[in-house]
Parts: structure tokens; sequence; C-alpha cells
């Protein structure tokens, strides 16, 4: 039964990055589902601890960059006991062919998902062709 | 001079280096905990404890929290929609089942356990036991 699988941890990937940040801080690639449906691609990414105020997602050069900033401070006042993952900001990117709209990409967080709308251009829909 | 430092860092490097040595496999097994979902943190505040547990996508009707003596249980399971004739480019996260139960190596206060999820984090706050708790002793 395909909802009765146990499910298991994921290692969390740290992002390979070329240039150097200002903060110390560790940065995680976000566990990502990506997929296609008629008119529309769906971008959903994993960034548990990350608010709606923290997200930073943005579009340069056909790069949909998307970021999450995770809330040190409420770490404060806690000593670690015993840990089993790591804690840290989120960002990854990706390429945007030019059959998306990207004027018109929507975005929603909810417990930790983010989900990325992104249409397709008018001239990327399929469309049928009929034989004459 | 950095005024911030990773907290976590210490911890985590000893961590990476114990995880290291249990993926030679030398002493095989491990512990049965390590390596079960959802991955848990614990942490000290005080007196008290608190387990932050990462849980993203979860919907909170679907997570159960119980908790008897100095044992707490979390299940629940984790559902992703596609919706109706998707094409899948990139499948990373996963779905399915869990349930784990850890104990706490102390006497807790089962009753005040409180449970907070926000943005796919449990964060639990345990309280120790008043029993637990260092008492100063009067001289008669």
């Amino acid at each position: 039964m395909p909802d009765q699988q146990e499910l298991q941890v994921q290692q969390k990937r740290e992002v390979e990055r070329k240039p150097e940040s200002t903060v110390p801080a560790r940065r995680f690639l976000p566990v990502t589902d990506i997929f296609e449906t008629g008119d529309e691609l769906k971008v959903i990414l994993e960034m548990p601890g990350v608010g709606k105020e923290s997200v930073d997602i943005r579009v340069e050069n056909d790069v949909l960059t998307i970021e999450g900033q995770v809330d040190f401070t409420k770490y404060q006042g806690l000593t670690p006991l015993y840990t089993e993952y790591n804690v840290g900001n989120y960002a990854r990117s990706f390429e945007l062919s030019s059959k998306i709209d990207q004027e018109r990409i929507g975005a929603e967080l909810k417990d930790g998902v983010i989900t990325l709308i992104l249409p397709k251009a008018e001239k990327a829909k399929p469309r049928k062709i009929t034989v004459r | 001079m950095p005024s911030f430092t990773d907290p976590f860092e210490a911890l985590f490097s000893l961590q990476r280096a114990l995880d290291a040595r249990r993926a030679s496999d030398w002493l095989g097994g491990g512990t049965a905990a390590m390596g079960s979902y959802p991955p848990i943190n614990v942490f000290q505040q005080g007196d008290d404890f608190v387990a932050v547990v990462e849980l993203p996508g979860v919907d909170k009707a679907d997570l159960q929290i119980e908790a008897k003596e100095n044992t707490i249980r979390i299940s629940g399971k984790k559902t992703i929609n596609y919706g109706e004739g998707a094409s899948i480019h990139r499948r990373e996260r996963v779905w399915g089942v869990f349930d784990r139960t850890f104990s706490i190596p102390i006497q807790i206060e089962p009753d005040g356990i409180r449970a907070e999820y926000r943005d796919g984090i449990l964060a639990l706050h345990i309280p120790r036991a008043e029993s637990q708790k260092p008492r100063t002793i009067k001289i008669g």
C-alpha cells in the first residue's frame, strides 16, 4: 500500500557555494519536488523552521532563487544535549526556461513547505493538433 | 573578532566524527534510535528540556503526541498530493507513516508537556518532575 510506507530520515545536503557568505551560518539545500501539470510547473521546497517573513524568492537572469532564513534566536538559552540534525538557512536556485511566464510566479508557505506555482507562458501550453 | 559563533559547530563535529565511525560499520548496529523518522534534537533550558522535531509538511491533524512517565511517542503520517495527471520532474520529498518513541533519562512531568507546531517544526517543552528539582536543605 503506497501510503503505508515507513518514513526514513534524509540527510541534509549542504550547499556547495562558490562565493563566501558574510554570515558564518550554515546553508542547506531544501528537499525539492518539481512537477508539471497542463498549464503550470510546481516547485515544492521543504524549509522547516522558516517563517513567511523570512523567505526571499527572486528571479534574476532567468534563475529562480529561493532563500529561507531560520530564526536562530529561538535557540538562545538552549543547551544541546542530543542532536540528530543540523540547523541552518536554506538556499536553492533553478534555471528557468523561456516556457515559464516569469511575471506570474506565485508562492505560498504552509507548515514549513513552500509551494511555487510557475505558470507556463501561452506559447508553451500544450495544444492539441487536429488532423485534417 | 567574530561576534557570532555557531553554537552547534562543536557538537556537530563530534556528532559527525561519531557518525563517520558508525558508517564504517566497525562497531556494527549503532543505537537503534538513530536514523528513525522524525529527527529530534534535545536541548536543556534551565531545569527543563525542549525537544525540537523537524516535520515539514505534516498537517497538525495528522500528528499524535503521547506522553507516559518519561517516554514520549510521536506518530502520524505525512501525505503528498501531486494532483491528477502531474508529470514529475524531480522527486526528493518523502512521505509515509512514522511512529517514534524516545525517553528522557530523568523523571519528567508528563502532564506538563507543552507542544507547539509552527512552520514545520514541532517543539515539545518538557518540564522536569518536581521531585527531581534540587532543593535547599536547611540545617535545623
